[in-house]
């Protein structure tokens, strides 16, 4: 046998293509799943049918048409589509920039799944859940710490929903003082998530955003046009998503304070700045960290998740509550927050098997391994963008210096040169068993893709990665015909998206599809 | 970077020395410091972190389930806590499939790689669909309470009108989270309960309704487990005002309560923790949002909705994002609210539990939920002392008056505790003028010997009471 050959350029690979039905297509009438737990016949004996307690206008009169399958049909189903999923664990996903895909220590999944954190009812007394109100706690003095804020909240459940949280602290902060109808604005910037401008929008509140200068910059001279009585808040991420790092951050800070604003700190991409720089040196009065990224919490397909959400001393107050407490004796508590809290964003107190998950990772890691985490972080991205400007086609706006943790490439001359898009090089990559995602809307850059190579690669993975961006725009130079009808080791082949626009044809349900389809079907479906 | 450091970090391969210092090379830099040169001395952490030091694998795990042992839990004692988060039978596949690898960390992938995670979604949808029967059901975002916030807040852009009406019923918590969320563009205001019954006062609802009232949210069973049986009445009154009428239901109890679609709902939402996921101390929460396959609602959706689509080879099913261009990824603040990560994994999960159960398991598990909480509580209306504050139909939680016993609902409950057991939720904060009432929660996990055994310390308990009958 010959050994693999380890120099070539680019994995073969073709994924898992099971050819599964859609589950309602393994339907045999009478087929059980599972039985779930019924009444003792001394009970029902004594209480009678559930029927005779529903008023009759509340019984449901037909059964739901769900299908009927056993229970091994079930799980091969769903292990198919598992395998049909490339998940972060299975390739060097360092595609998906500012998200932070880093290795997901098992341990952390493991204790998770203790019934010690899987069985507790969010309303348990507090006596009952020491341990956990500990592991919330000490997350919030270790997040601190990172940030230099005074006080975290663990309900915001993703990087959206603490971003509505700070929007809504900023509201309650001005209604506090008299301000809130005056100040109805806020500031963020292009190279920023949607979600900073969406959320706070969904608080009111008119968006102005700042366009970047010609070295990627966020503007200082536009910032300081921006600002007025008006001003509510400022919200930013730094660096921002192309890994450009503002270094005049606390001017910025400066002159929002100076109008009367609060400045808010999206910290989505704090990978290369543990142990290096803080919020509150940066003169933010409130920041979040997305466990799910930094912090080594998984994606989940998108969630469960975790906005940890920290504030100064200052707005402590608005906090959504309750927040966990040490007493001087040791013993934890919740408490309730007063009335200019906002009250709450998410129920109970968000995603705890998240908080446990990033308590345990800063745990394995300590103050040191902290910082080599930044450090590496920075060290892969700079050594990947190094390797990605020799690729042909290949570029990234802005400064020419280093970046931080990641960077926003543009495929432009690529494009005109070959035809080639982004959006092909995209599904060319899934034919090498990688992930690779372009930028969010609207392409300010070019022809995006955005990297971010995090602590977690080896400089052989990373390697791996530039080699299939080399050989796709060799290819594209070369035959760009396979580019743009790729995939061709997936799953499937190319969506065709016509009907995703259209009401009349669009399925977004499998009952739709039936009706928008299949007229008989659709009478059989009524029946 | 520690020079002192002896061995690599098992997490972070390029810790070893000589792959950093080629690395370093190759970029033209001599030390790690340098890779932070953009960042001003002044804004620089001139310390180490107060963080402790890092804890290999098998001292973290000794840490942390030293912390967790201080935990005590629904097997340790018997749970009648539910208010929002409830304990169900899970069965094993579910968990077998939100833990495989793929699953736990697949994020945003394409519908090539990720085929599978838009498959298992868009069944997810189907599934609940027909649940609900409903012909459109979302990826799922938070919680109920923000179901039921996006909810109104598409009620409000349907109708162009900025009031929702909903029952002082609801929770309190919910509620809260309703109003921030609304604020300021929308504002919300309470219809009065039957003190009796606890269901909606429709006198008082006809009154509230108006030209500007957006949408009437109710809920089936409702926080404190009445089945709202007035539902066709309400979403005609809301009709006939011009207002949406938004549901929100227990899905748990859909295989033997009417879907709110078949008494007037537009759009219904709810939460899908009962539907497969563990309780995680709050972090099972996951909501839905359905509604008829009509554009005016389809359109007002700030979450994906993954559709079904051919592909360019026959016979492959191909998925994809329905309307992509109304969200706030593609349109940052002028996309419909916003959308982001919120709970995939467990709509995933729910699709799996849907499977197994069936149609038969739905009405099964629904019929055992009714049966089990009507046998408790009418042995708890037995005890002297104790009695039931709502008259009428409910489902799987009841509202138990403790004001006879002389007892606070706080007293009770730690004494519950002694008995190995967790006590219903103590309403007396949340609804001052009723005094010592508690929710209780029964579902198909408890025996008969489980609720016999709550009545009997409740009598014990309610009998050593001075002002006890």
């Amino acid at each position: 046998m010959k050994r693999i050959i380890r120099d070539r350029k680019v994995r073969q690979f073709h994924q898992a293509k099971w050819d599964e039905p859609v589950i309602f297509e393994l339907h045999r009438a009478g087929e059980r799943g599972v039985i779930p737990p019924g009444t003792e016949a001394a009970v029902a004996a004594e209480i009678g049918s559930a029927a005779d307690r529903i008023p009759a206008s509340m019984q449901r009169a037909a059964a739901p048409a769900l299908p009927e399958i056993g229970q091994a049909k079930v799980l091969r189903h769903y292990l198919r589509l598992s395998q049909e999923t490339l998940g972060s664990d299975l390739n060097v996903e360092i595609g998906q920039g500012t998200c932070t895909m880093k290795y997901i220590p098992r341990i952390n999944e493991m204790l998770i799944r203790n019934s010690r954190m899987t069985e507790l009812h969010p309303l348990q007394d507090v006596d009952s859940v020491q341990g956990m109100l500990e592991i919330f706690h000490n997350l919030d003095l270790a997040m601190r710490e990172i940030s230099g804020m005074d006080a975290f909240s663990f309900q915001p459940s993703s990087g959206t929903q603490a971003l509505l949280a700070m929007a809504s602290i900023v509201r309650a902060y001005h209604d506090s003082r008299g301000e809130g109808e005056q100040r109805d604005e806020i500031i963020t910037t292009i190279f920023s998530h949607p979600s900073q401008a969406a959320t706070a929008a969904v608080k009111g509140y008119k968006i102005i955003t700042l366009h970047p200068d010609e070295d990627g910059f966020p503007d200082l001279e536009k910032l300081k046009n921006a600002v007025s009585e008006r001003t509510a808040g400022f919200v930013v991420a730094n660096p921002e998503d192309t890994g450009i790092y503002n270094h005049r951050i606390r001017e910025f800070t400066d002159v929002v304070h100076a109008a009367g604003g609060i400045c808010y700190y999206d910290q989505a991409n704090a990978n290369g700045l543990l142990g290096i720089t803080r919020a509150k040196e940066a003169g933010f009065d409130m920041c979040f960290f997305n466990l799910h990224k930094t912090f080594a919490a998984p994606h989940m397909c998108g969630g469960p998740a975790t906005g940890a959400l920290g504030v100064t001393d200052a707005l402590k107050p608005f906090l959504p509550g309750p927040l966990v407490d040490r007493e001087a004796d040791g013993h934890y508590v919740l408490k309730q927050q007063g009335d200019l809290s906002i009250g709450k964003v998410r129920s109970f107190h968000g995603v705890a098997q998240t908080v446990l998950r990033s308590y345990a990772w800063i745990l394995s890691l300590g103050a040191e391994g902290l910082k080599d985490v930044a450090q590496v972080a920075v060290l892969n991205n700079n050594y990947l963008y190094h390797k990605i400007l020799q690729i042909r086609g290949a570029s990234a706006p802005y400064i020419k210096g280093r970046r931080l943790e990641q960077v926003r490439y543009s495929w432009k001359q690529l494009t005109d040169e070959t035809g080639v898009t982004t959006e092909d090089i995209t599904r060319r990559m899934c034919d090498f068993g990688l992930h690779y995602w372009t930028s969010h809307h609207p392409y300010i850059v070019p022809q995006p893709f955005t990297l971010e190579p995090t602590e977690s690669y080896s400089k052989e993975d990373l390697d791996e990665y530039i080699h299939a961006l080399e050989h796709i725009s060799h290819e594209a130079y070369t035959n760009p015909e396979i580019v743009k009808s790729a995939p061709h080791s997936s799953t499937v082949h190319r969506n065709d998206e016509s009907s995703l626009d259209d009401p009349k044809q669009w399925c977004i349900t499998w009952r739709a599809y039936l009706k928008k389809t299949s007229p008989e079907l659709q009478t059989q479906s009524q029946a | 970077m520690a020079d002192n450091r002896t061995y690599a970090h098992p997490y972070i391969p390029n810790t070893v020395p000589e792959v950093r210092d080629a690395m370093l090379k190759e970029i033209g830099l001599t030390s790690m410091d340098q890779l932070h040169d953009a960042i001003p001395d002044s804004l620089k952490l001139d310390r180490e972190m107060n963080i402790p030091p890092a804890m290999n694998e098998y001292e973290l795990r000794r840490h942390i389930e030293g912390l967790l042992a201080k935990n005590k839990h629904g097997a340790d004692y018997l749970n009648f806590l539910g208010a929002g988060c409830w304990q169900h039978f899970i069965p094993a596949v579910c968990d077998e499939i939100n833990q495989r690898s793929e699953f736990v960390t697949a994020y945003a992938g394409e519908p090539y790689e990720d085929h599978g995670r838009f498959q298992a979604l868009f069944e997810y949808q189907s599934l609940l669909a027909e649940l609900v029967d409903m012909d459109v059901v979302n990826v799922p975002t938070f919680d109920w309470a923000q179901a039921a916030s996006t909810a109104i807040r598409m009620a409000g852009r349907v109708t162009g009108r900025k009031t929702a009406l909903m029952p002082r019923s609801v929770d309190p918590d919910k509620a809260a989270i309703i109003r921030n969320y609304c604020m300021p563009v929308m504002d919300i205001q309470y219809i009065e309960i039957d003190p009796a019954t606890g269901k909606i006062d429709v006198d008082d609802l006809r009154g509230k309704l108006s030209s500007d009232v957006a949408a009437v949210y109710f809920e089936n069973p409702g926080y404190l487990g009445i089945i709202e049986d007035q539902g066709g009445t309400i979403s005609a009154l809301a009709h006939e005002a011009g207002a949406v009428s938004v549901v929100g239901v227990d899905p748990i109890s859909l295989g033997v309560l009417e879907p709110p679609a078949r008494y007037g709902a537009d759009i219904v939402c709810g939460d899908l923790q009962p539907l497969g996921m563990h309780m995680n101390y709050g972090g099972g929460q996951a909501g839905f949002i359905a509604t008829r396959d009509e554009e005016k609602f389809v359109m007002e959706y700030p979450s994906r909705l993954f559709g079904i689509v051919p592909t360019e080879v026959e016979g492959e099913y191909g998925f994809g994002d329905v309307a992509y261009e109304r969200t706030s990824f593609a349109l940052r603040e002028k996309g419909k609210e916003s959308v982001g990560t919120q709970t995939a994994l467990w709509g995933i999960t729910a699709g799996v539990y849907l499977a197994l159960l069936g149609p038969a398991g739905m009405q099964e598990v629904g019929s055992t939920i009714i049966q089990k909480s009507g046998y408790a509580a009418k042995r708890l209306a037995e005890i002297p002392g104790v009695s039931l504050r709502f008259e009428g139909a409910f489902f799987k939680e009841f509202v138990v008056d403790f004001n006879k016993t002389g007892l606070t609902v706080a007293e009770i409950n730690r004494r519950l505790m002694d008995e190995g057991i967790f006590g219903g939720k103590d309403l007396s904060a949340g609804y001052p003028t009723w005094g010592q009432c508690a929710l209780y929660c029964v579902t198909e996990i408890h025996t008969q010997a489980d609720l016999d055994r709550l009545a009997a310390a409740l009598r014990s308990i309610a009998g050593t009471s001075s002002n006890g009958s």
